[in-house]
């Protein structure tokens, strides 16, 4: 029989906050963490606005307790954020080296360091430090943060683009329904690097100015830098003086399998995504009070999922907003920031701001929420997470 | 699941239906042993690969790197043989995914300053550029996921698989493997002392007492399905990974317990299928139990017919379906003795660095 899944901890760090209350407190004053780059080292700084911590390497380690040489920009951030997610659970080191399992996802693992070994390789082959290079693999900055948190018994990365961390919680949910282990840590972290700056840009989907999403008039999006992560843990789990925020009652994982890089127009696997979803959830469509839409601000993305959630809500598209317009684009990590941006809207009733929107999508019947909402009754959320190859992950949450 | 460890129940398992493989030996039926085995000299066991064109159309084959060729190939090659146009889910395990691509793109904004890139290295250089390029081929809208964990990365997938098909979600299964080795990636491992530094073939791998080992590279598909067919191969019983062991005494417990999970007694196995690699640095485990728990059991290696590489495991499983369909084992995996017919259940047991430990069982069917 499935076990019922409830999320009892959360951690994040973005360029709108280093932990959960920050990160409300910028959701409340309406900043968003878009801006100029400070510590990334692209030459495109002047042109390409990116959602950056403000904080260097040596500060995060500083914050960490731990020495920077060893770990990656990716690994720190993830390795803060799943001590928060830890700590507010309130887990304790038996409990994390027993029957708890890490899943982390990231797209680039430890390329911040990779590209600055490159520089050097490139012209030299027996150059470029060792040091740089040997974190380049994706399981790097899960088994740093592994380590770092206390969990031995497993651990597993997932990378499928931008929907990574997403697919960390689903699986960690799926784990735990199955009776497969007790606690899961799930979520996901990467650094601005320029080899994703540059990548975006070769694309052509960056835009100079903040992000729009869903607006006629957007013009691509902004990549951000963040980690996050959830505890999940079993209903058993949940005694009377046990804190949690919700339950995860609903998730799917689907292929829009149309191109490497773009959505289909009728928005195929991001339908079958939601649908499904829901129907994990036992929910109909008019039981969502808010969609946290991946919404990144190309053109592409938010007419294929704009056309999709029409289809599947009809006349009454609940209200939704992309929060990207915050926290920007942040790749791997950015399921499960917008997962935890959706427990808190359910924790705290309220729905966030759709920044920078001005004009309504020609093609679409509904616009996106653009005023902070508080005092709302928010149950049921519905999260989407949308990658490169058409990796569509839906997750939902429900009040309980 | 994934990870997990310890955590693998005995219901979780899958018939294996079809195999795909590009590798480093040729293997022109999946059925069987080849009679000719690469014995490679060059320090590198590179893929042998197959005509593309008889599975990829041309655009296609321009645009796609070596590995996502391989990948795709193999994937299709799988199908092929399980007799399936389309799966319930495709996922793929990969420890460095598309690095030529990967390094290509970084070559590029290095040398370009950073303006006027091309897009297409970027495009695939991606993680999960296999398990997408698979479903875009197949135009297969169902569950697709990517693993990236070292040498968790294949196990993860197996995993995946096997708790879908445990929850009834999926009938069908493709699980494969992609790893590539280029000239970069070679030079800097060998400055990481990865490689042995000695001319050796490749067969005498297992012979020399020195640290190292020879790199390699695979794309490898398994069907997995929860029924039987008249392709099927083995039954793939379970998987286990574990981390960091802190003594040999905690890999033997961890490995007795999988065997227990599995409902399976230790003296019902009769083979061992180790990642024996010829690095005198970390093959010592391996010995130490061999030499312990499990004295006397037929051991069989594989990495010098593969290669090493984080997902090399892959082969293995081949390699273990193979031998339980043709009830023999090839004698030059075998290690120590032959096995004596009939050959019931085969355990693969594999480490990286002794970091990451992973086990798997594989049962004959009928």
């Amino acid at each position: 029989m499935a076990r019922r899944v409830f999320v009892t901890g959360i951690g994040i760090i973005s360029s709108i906050g280093s932990n959960v209350e920050k990160t409300l407190a910028s959701v409340f004053t309406g900043r968003s963490g878009i801006g100029k780059a400070e510590f990334l080292p692209t030459l495109l700084r002047d042109i390409l606005p990116v959602a950056e911590i403000k904080l260097s390497n040596d500060a995060l380690a500083d914050q960490a307790g731990v020495s920077p040489k060893q770990y990656t920009r990716t690994a720190l951030l993830g390795m803060l954020a799943a001590k928060q997610a830890t700590e507010d659970a309130q887990i304790t080191s038996a409990e994390l080296s027993q029957r708890t399992l890490l899943l982390s996802a990231t797209s680039v693992g430890g390329m911040d360091k990779s590209e600055n070994f490159y520089r050097e390789f490139i012209a030299d082959n027996r150059k470029g430090r060792l040091s740089q290079i040997v974190h380049h693999d994706c399981g790097d900055s899960t088994e740093a943060i592994a380590d770092y948190i206390g969990v031995k018994q497993g651990m597993g990365t997932i990378s499928t683009a931008c929907s990574s961390s997403a697919n960390s919680i689903m699986l960690g949910t799926r784990l735990i329904r199955n009776g497969l282990t007790d606690k899961v840590i799930a979520g996901g972290t990467d650094a601005l690097t320029r080899f994703t700056l540059n990548g975006f840009n070769s694309l052509m989907i960056l835009d100079k100015n903040p992000c729009r999403p869903f607006d006629e008039t957007r013009n691509g999006l902004n990549l951000g830098e963040a980690a996050a992560f959830i505890v999940l843990e079993p209903e058993k789990a949940i005694t009377a003086n046990k804190k949690f925020y919700c339950e995860v009652t609903g998730y799917d994982n689907a292929c829009d399998a149309f191109h490497q890089t773009a959505s289909s127009p009728e928005g195929l696997g991001a339908l079958l995504a939601m649908k499904k979803a829901l129907s994990v959830a036992g929910l109909q469509p008019s039981e969502i009070q808010y969609i946290n839409v991946h919404g990144t601000g190309t053109q592409n993305n938010d007419l294929s999922e704009g056309i999709a959630i029409q289809t599947l809500f009809g006349e009454n598209v609940p209200l939704l907003s992309s929060t990207k317009s915050f926290t920007g684009h942040t790749l791997g990590a950015t399921g499960a920031v917008e997962a935890i941006l959706s427990i808190l809207s359910i924790k705290q009733g309220i729905v966030y701001p759709n920044l920078n929107f001005s004009e309504k999508m020609k093609e679409l019947n509904f616009y996106p929420n653009t005023q902070l909402l508080t005092g709302k009754n928010i149950v049921n959320v519905l999260s989407n997470s949308f990658g490169f190859g058409g990796n569509n992950t839906t997750l939902i949450f429900s009040r309980r | 699941m994934i990870l997990a460890l310890f955590f693998q129940k005995c219901d979780m398992e899958a018939f294996i239906n079809g195999i795909g493989i590009i590798s480093s030996q040729n293997i022109p039926n999946t059925d069987l042993f080849p009679k000719e085995i690469i014995n490679d000299s060059l320090g590198i066991l590179k893929l042998i690969t197959p005509d593309y064109k008889d599975y990829i159309d041309l655009m296609a084959r321009r645009r796609m790197g070596r590995i996502i060729k391989a990948g795709v190939t193999a994937a299709k090659m799988c199908l092929n043989d399980a007799g399936l146009s389309q799966p319930d889910a495709i996922i793929t395990g990969t420890g460095l995914g598309c690095i030529e691509d990967t390094e290509k793109f970084l070559a590029s904004i290095l040398q370009n300053n950073e303006r006027l890139l091309n897009p297409v290295h970027f495009m695939q250089s991606t993680y999960n550029t296999l398990s997408s390029q698979i479903a875009i081929v197949l135009n297969c809208n169902n569950y697709n996921n990517t693993f990236v964990h070292r040498s968790f990365s294949f196990e993860s997938a197996i995993q995946d698989a096997l708790m879908l098909i445990a929850e009834k979600e999926t009938q069908t299964a493709l699980v494969g493997s992609i790893d590539e080795i280029t000239q970069n990636h070679y030079l800097i491992n060998r400055r990481l002392n990865k490689w042995k530094t000695e001319s050796l073939y490749s067969l005498d791998l297992f012979n020399k007492n020195s640290p190292g080992t020879v790199p390699g590279e695979g794309a490898i598909y398994f069907l997995l399905s929860d029924v039987p067919a008249t392709t099927t191969y083995s039954i793939l019983a379970g998987v286990k990974m574990f981390y960091k062991p802190q003594s040999p005494t905690e890999t033997e417990n961890k490995i007795l317990q999988f065997l227990k999970e599995c409902d399976t007694d230790i003296h019902d196995i009769d083979m061992i299928i180790t990642g024996i690699n010829g690095d005198n640095r970390f093959d010592g485990i391996y010995t130490h139990l061999l030499e312990g728990v499990f004295l006397g059991k037929p051991h069989a290696g594989f990495k010098h017919l593969c290669g090493e590489y984080f997902t090399a495991t892959s082969f293995a499983v081949w390699l273990a379906s193979v031998i339980l369909k043709n009830q023999e084992a090839p004698s030059v995996c075998v290690i120590n003795h032959s096995p004596t017919a009939p050959l019931r259940n085969i355990l693969i047991w594999n480490h990286n660095k002794n970091i990451n430990h992973s086990v798997l069982l594989i049962k004959k069917y009928q």
